[in-house]
């Protein structure tokens, strides 16, 4: 451990208390991260022995009074709540003002968001209006028992390395973390808790940027990898790009999605939302497959949430088999096949009786 | 029209060592580069300059030897490139880098209006994509991150309409200038530096 650099924190700070997590609410949905977040924020603030709170900005409607509902069933004990029909879709203007007014009214000391494309736009805007440090793409939160402070640790340098944050003598301390990199909390739904309601200071024609049209995504062209039961990947050890066939071939077999690790992007081999890692998606399925991946941190972090890996690399001493679960040591373009041709033939074996039934 | 692209020097190799003793980056040896996604969004200011016209100056804060990439950028078309450069700068965070950036920002507007501010969406060594937006905030710029395309741009009325990745689809924003865009990657294909510019940049 390198040593750490103190700073006292101004008394004015110390009057911070109490954990926030900004509850995504996008078009009537909540981004999942929100929960993951709460879980998280729920471990922090017990630690702390304050509230944990969740910030719900949205416009008068039923989703905004799920969104609340909730909240209180994945942790939250409190609810800030901005409801304005100003924040029907999401702009950096209005969500920056909510979030910094509040923040400023009710001092938190730790403030939490999902590194999304709305949450890091929101964050980057937020810290800087308030003069706070943020610790972008988190992978893990801990309380320093000694300072009361917020340990936020990340992967740097493309994931080569991982380092701790803190952020001495500033409040709130800020922090984003990935979907998918903690665990979601079961639901309560006995859970209840205190809305606190809060104006937006500001109306829609002070408002610079508007929203033309949404268009929304076709869900079949996109890879739904972030929450995948099953993902088969493949790394630099198949070869060539026409043996990403072979990954295909057993996630098709196991009804799983397919990713690669961030080399076979770099080579043009595969799109960039197929990409695990640091750098791309994380991952938590419950069985995730890692063809010819060496493991390297910026990897390791990405898919470390599986509740079962198992690796194949002709490395023996390869870091993936480090933190795999299960590991084959040997060539990805011999074993992906009679992966694949055994499952089939399981397949088979369990659905024929049913068939003829 | 007055554009200022931001850039960043990174390290090639994501393999990059660290200090046994000391815990810090040793950076010594490891080939530097134009942080790739920062080549998008200089991409996208040299289209504007090719159809408006337009004066690009690149930024960039970072060590003495930063000063290649800005030559690289002025290989690619650029006018004019600016290097921030002191040891104070060193260990800077992402509050830090956008005030120093933004600061320059405004020097440079004070002699000539800025329209837009470009930055690359995150870069590949710190991969935070908050120094974008926190250069927006302090400069009051309207923000649009990961900026897939332009669709028009009015210089008449000042307004320009971007379409912009969001979480399921794409938003579709019309926004005033002055404003800060962070492009996505894969939007446009990046240009080859031609001679002239080329033997421009050996001599800036």
């Amino acid at each position: 451990m390198p040593p750490r650099r103190t700073a006292p924190l101004p008394e004015t700070l110390k009057a911070y208390r109490h954990v926030w997590v900004f509850i995504e609410l996008e078009r009537g949905t909540v981004h999942p991260v929100s929960w993951e977040l709460l879980g998280e924020g729920r471990h922090l603030a017990d630690a702390l022995g304050v509230e944990l709170a969740g910030v719900v900005l949205g416009p008068p409607e039923e989703a905004t009074r799920m969104a609340i509902a909730a909240a209180f069933h994945h942790g939250a004990d409190v609810v800030h709540l901005v409801e304005d029909p100003v924040l029907a879709a999401y702009r950096n203007e209005p969500f920056t003002r909510a979030m910094t007014d509040l923040v400023r009214d009710c001092k938190p000391e730790i403030l939490l968001l999902g590194a999304t494309t709305l949450g890091r736009d929101l964050a980057g805007g937020v810290a800087t209006a308030l003069a706070t440090g943020l610790t972008a793409d988190c992978t893990e939160l801990a309380i320093d028992p000694e300072t009361r402070g917020l340990a936020a640790t990340r992967p740097t340098l493309g994931g080569s390395l991982l380092c701790t944050i803190h952020t001495l003598a500033c409040r709130p301390q800020m922090a984003t973390v990935r979907p998918r990199v903690m665990a979601s909390p079961r639901p309560d739904v006995s859970r209840w808790g205190r809305i606190v309601a809060h104006p937006l200071g500001m109306r829609e024609d002070d408002i610079v940027t508007k929203v033309l049209d949404f268009i929304a995504d076709d869900p079949r062209d996109k890879a739904m990898l972030t929450y995948a039961d099953i993902v088969v990947a493949g790394g630099r050890g198949l070869g060539a790009p026409e043996n990403l066939r072979l990954v295909r071939d057993l996630a098709t077999v196991l009804g799983a999605e397919q990713g690669c690790s961030r080399p076979l992007v770099q080579k043009g081999w595969a799109a960039t939302d197929r990409q695990i890692g640091q750098t791309g998606r994380t991952i938590r399925p419950r069985l995730y497959i890692a063809a010819g991946i060496s493991g390297a941190i910026q990897h390791r972090v990405g898919v470390e949430g599986a509740e079962t890996i198992l690796a194949i690399n002709t490395d023996p001493g390869a870091q993936i088999f480090t933190f795999a679960h299960f590991g084959i040591v040997g060539d990805a373009l011999t074993i992906l096949p009679a992966l694949t041709a055994a499952f089939v033939q399981r397949r088979a074996a369990l659905s024929f009786p049913a068939a003829l039934s | 029209m007055n554009i200022i692209v931001c850039i960043k020097q990174v390290p090639d190799s994501t393999q990059i060592r660290v200090h046994p003793v000391t815990n810090t980056i040793m950076r010594q040896g490891v080939p530097s580069i134009i942080n790739p996604y920062d080549l998008f969004s200089l991409e996208q200011a040299l289209r504007l300059k090719d159809t408006f016209g337009a004066t690009v100056t690149v930024l960039s804060m970072g060590p003495p030897m930063a000063v290649e990439s800005l030559r690289k950028a002025v290989a690619f078309g650029a006018d004019h490139a600016v290097l921030l450069t002191d040891r104070l700068f060193a260990g800077s965070d992402t509050l830090a880098t956008s005030f120093a950036l933004a600061s320059a920002i405004q020097k440079l507007a004070g002699e000539r209006p800025v329209d837009l501010v470009f930055a690359g969406k995150q870069t590949i060594d710190g991969d935070t994509a908050q120094v974008g937006p926190g250069i927006a905030r302090r400069l009051g710029f309207q923000p649009l991150t990961y900026v897939s395309a332009l669709r028009t741009l009015d210089r008449a009325t000042r307004t320009i309409v971007v379409e912009r990745r969001a979480e399921g689809g794409v938003q579709v924003l019309k926004t005033r200038l002055p404003a800060l865009i962070t492009m996505l990657e894969g939007t446009t294909p990046i240009r080859y530096p031609d001679m002239p510019d080329m033997f421009r940049a050996a001599r800036t």
